[in-house]
């Protein structure tokens, strides 16, 4: 990668656009790098069946990803959606072994749909607490949502005093069986989770790209003052990009809960670290303004089949570490060489016009 | 130019280009001691940029530098103070979230045996700086807690401590009360007893003939004057100023205004430092009008626009629109009741700088292309292509980054981008800034054309022959009040003037001590 950056100076302006067409792709080729790495050096890692559980594990990194990539855009981030995984999960455990007792000598049960929609709920409220603290109360997103991660996680401890909810089978006669659909079932071949994730992919980057909203998230975090006079409702935008990264928390929190038939509180814990990773591997600014959800789920992607990848070699989960962070720096500062790159490329070709 | 003041120092034949403009052509320009060296010309002829090469900040693209008659290149604002230079810059510089006297001692500080910054001493010092300049300022404040014109004494006072023997200063008294300039220029004085040369720029004429002794008249970058200020007067500087070629101003065609299209009526915003930025302002527009707001900085022309589309929940008053009452209260829905403002900071205000060029331009207008909740891109292009071919906005692609254009095209942009919304009354808070000769002449171009069409225009200026020759009528600010209001026939640049200051004298709420 020094390479690269040493050689940016000199290049003329036809090698200037090859090499800055390679950099604009270097997601991309980082993810088919690590595919033919590993595909060499693991044996089985292109197995069908391999591939489709790498494809689960990505999957719930990617719903996160992308509603930090939206809050990123913004100018913000997004500390809270780790705990909210592990509230939400807690609260779908709860429903399906507990219902809810109204005190007056009758539980509520909920079947699956009810409670699937429920625990979304209750991650969009926790995003919509995020979003009233940074517009209303002018709180700093990053300890707005510090505080709302502290929070979330203790209300995920004290719903089940720190036990795991076991078994979550639900009973036939109260109608809440089938909450293992979200995690084992198939459609087409495929699992459930990864429809959802293409599903929610394609809705988020239609809305980055082709609606009012999408271009004032982008407005907001390029430069939020100009937003305001241009009459973009600001307040609005930045309420909607923080519950919809709690919208995404709740879809996680449902499917590992269903995957393992079980909650446990612990659940989520660092996940927002890999969010944040994989959106700024996928070309996310941090300062606001850039990205796109193809770039962030590309980004997702290639952590995690890293990750994967160096189990299936054998590699020390202590390496993994040391080797995510260094894909993750590497990835920062090839983005900042062709932004450089960029302009230089932009200013010759303005010389050249006139 | 004889007299008993030495040369100090002395630029030859000095140009500076940035990407796209020439911002000084070929300048002479020298530096006396111990007398004030008076810099005028309106906005963008290069007064800034020739003051910021001989304070180091930027590198002159030809030409040389003599000091003390050697040949002398800066590398850097630290490499001119090293030499003597300092420079009290017309954008603060100053930390806000630090101390008066760590701010005066910043990148000098004070130290003890051990290298450990001695707060004492600095104070003492600072102290002493401040008693000088009589403002009441005490050296442990944060400057953040500071008025905006005692923000500009402690710049002052800061640059004084260099003990420069070339001091620059930009519009030093843009904040300032009439009493704080007093002191100014009782400091100045001193100053120049001791020898020292001063650089002063600004925009009141008055105050430069007073306490000028040499004066140097920039137009376009270029040279035009350079006198005794004993041997000119007013009129002298505007002419050196203006030149006998007229600016390209887009003629009237005559038509006449319309009905009032816009009213306002007692404006108020108050000041967080107290009193009144916006004092109670009433005024009309009338479809096809053009009012011009003339004032001098701070006048309160930007902050009554900011009221005007609702950016200021304190502010009261109310305003009509075809003389109905406009309720609404926040910027999106006072932009759908046909109101829309180009503001004064293009880029912090009007461009989302790495947005594309189109996307700057729908910003403001995007529910035009939307059906349900998907923006029709071919209509949306549709509209970019027609307002970029309307406005000559020079750009080869408008999916370029809109940064990459060019500050007149820029300004194009966010025109573009207000007209979109389709306003019936469009605010223009200084619309001709920092932008070169030919856009210029296209945005006015441009206003006369949207007046043709029935809009009512304010616009914001502090450049007097803007505001003679393209307003129908002219309203004067001073100090947040509406002090004026002319019909072109009858306005004379005196009376404007006269107006425009109007409220600067000593005056009960512009003391010192508001503070205490």
């Amino acid at each position: 990668m020094t390479d690269v950056s040493a050689r940016a100076p000199d290049s003329s302006a036809s090698g200037g656009s090859v090499l800055l067409t390679l950099m604009k792709l270097r997601t991309f080729i980082a993810l088919i790098a690590v595919l033919v790495v590993f595909s060499i050096a693991a044996p089985n890692f292109l197995s069908a069946a391999n591939l489709i559980l790498m494809a689960k594990h990505v999957a719930l990194n990617a719903f996160l990803a992308m509603g930090m990539t939206f809050v990123i855009i913004t100018g913000g981030i997004d500390l809270s959606v780790g705990s909210i995984v592990g509230l939400c999960g807690m609260v779908a455990g709860y429903l399906v072994l507990n219902g809810i007792d109204l005190q007056v000598g009758y539980t509520v049960y909920f079947n699956v749909v009810e409670i699937a929609f429920i625990t979304l709920a209750v991650g969009i409220v926790i995003g919509a607490v995020n979003g009233l603290l940074i517009t209303r109360l002018n709180v700093a997103p990053f300890i707005a949502t510090l505080g709302t991660l502290y929070v979330a996680r203790g209300l995920a401890l004290l719903s089940s005093d720190g036990r795991t909810f076991p078994n979550l089978v639900g009973k036939p006669e109260l109608g809440t069986t089938g909450f293992g659909y979200l995690g084992a079932g198939k459609l087409l071949g495929l699992p459930v989770s990864i429809w959802i994730l293409v599903v929610v992919a394609l809705g988020a980057a239609y809305l980055a790209r082709f609606t009012p909203l999408g271009r004032h998230i982008f407005a907001v975090g390029g430069n939020e003052r100009a937003a305001r006079i241009s009459g973009v409702r600001v307040n609005m935008v930045k309420m909607f990009v923080y519950m919809f990264s709690g919208f995404c928390a709740a879809i996680v929190g449902l499917i590992i809960s269903s995957e393992l038939m079980a909650s446990h509180p612990a659940t989520g814990e660092s996940f927002e670290l890999n969010a944040i990773a994989a959106a700024v591997l996928g070309g996310t600014s941090m300062s606001g303004g850039r990205g796109t959800i193809g770039g962030t789920i590309v980004g997702a992607f290639v952590i995690g089949i890293l990750s994967d990848g160096l189990v299936m070699m054998g590699v020390s989960s202590f390496w993994q570490m040391v080797i995510k962070g260094l894909v993750i720096i590497v990835a920062v500062v090839v983005d900042q060489a062709q932004r450089r790159l960029q302009s230089r490329v932009t200013l010759m070709q303005m010389a050249k016009v006139g | 130019m004889n007299s008993g003041h030495d040369v100090i120092l002395k630029l030859e034949d000095i140009s500076k280009v940035y990407a796209g403009t020439v911002a000084v052509k070929h300048a002479d320009f020298e530096v006396r001691k111990g007398a004030v060296n008076v810099l005028v010309g309106e906005n963008g002829a290069g007064k800034s940029t020739l003051m910021k090469i001989i304070a180091g900040v930027e590198r002159p693209t030809a030409g040389r530098i003599l000091l003390d008659g050697n040949e002398v290149s800066f590398s850097s604002s630290g490499d001119a103070v090293g030499r003597g230079i300092g420079m009290v810059f017309q954008e603060l510089n100053l930390f806000g979230n630090l101390s008066v006297a760590e701010n005066i001692f910043a990148t000098r500080e004070l130290t003890n045996a051990l290298r450990k910054i001695d707060h004492k001493a600095q104070e003492h010092r600072a102290a002493e700086f401040l008693e000088q300049l009589e403002a009441g300022i005490r050296p442990d404040m944060l400057v953040e807690d500071l008025r905006i014109g005692q923000q500009q004494l402690v710049e002052i006072a800061k640059a004084v401590s260099l003990d420069a023997r070339v001091l620059i200063m930009d519009e030093p008294t843009s904040a300032l009360s009439a009493a704080e300039v007093e002191i100014l220029f009782k400091v100045i004085a001193d100053l120049k007893a001791r020898g020292v040369a001063i650089v002063y720029i600004s925009h009141r004429l008055e105050e430069l003939i007073r306490i000028g002794d040499y004066i140097t008249v920039l137009r376009d970058g270029r040279i035009t004057g350079q006198e005794e200020m004993k041997n000119v007067d007013t009129q002298w500087i505007v002419r050196q100023m203006i030149g006998s070629d007229a600016k390209d101003f887009a003629k009237a065609d005559g038509h006449q205004p319309g009905e009032e299209i816009f009213r306002a009526e007692e404006i108020c915003l108050p000041r967080v430092t107290g009193g009144l930025a916006v004092d109670h302002v009433s005024l009309s527009v009338g479809a096809g009008e053009i009012l011009g707001i003339y004032g001098l900085m701070g006048a309160g022309r930007s902050e009554l626009f900011d009221c005007i589309m609702g950016r200021h929940g304190q502010a009261s008053g109310r305003i009509f629109i075809d003389g109905k009452p406009v309720k609404e209260r926040d910027t999106t829905r006072r932009i759908r009741r046909g109101l829309a403002l180009i503001p004064e900071d293009r880029q912090r205000e009007g461009l989302v700088s790495i947005l594309s060029v189109a996307s700057n331009l729908t910003l403001a207008s995007l529910s035009r292309f939307v059906s349900l909740f998907h923006i029709r891109g071919g209509a949306e292009k549709q509209a970019v292509t027609q307002m970029v071919r309307e406005l000559v906005i020079k750009v080869a692609d408008p999916v370029q980054e809109v940064s990459s254009l060019s500050g007149g095209n820029q300004q194009k942009v966010v025109i573009g981008k207000a007209l979109l919304t389709g306003p019936k009354v469009l605010l223009m808070d200084e619309p001709s800034r920092g932008i070169d000769v030919g856009a210029k002449a296209d945005v006015f171009r441009t206003m006369r054309k949207l007046s043709r069409d029935g809009l009512g225009i304010l616009f914001a200026t502090s450049d007097l022959d803007e505001v003679m020759a393209l307003s129908d009528r002219i309203a004067v600010m001073s100090n947040g009040k509406l002090t004026g209001m002319f019909n072109r026939a009858e306005a004379t640049e005196a009376a404007i003037i006269a107006a425009s200051a109007l409220g600067h004298g000593p005056s009960p709420n512009t003391e010192n001590n508001a503070h205490d």
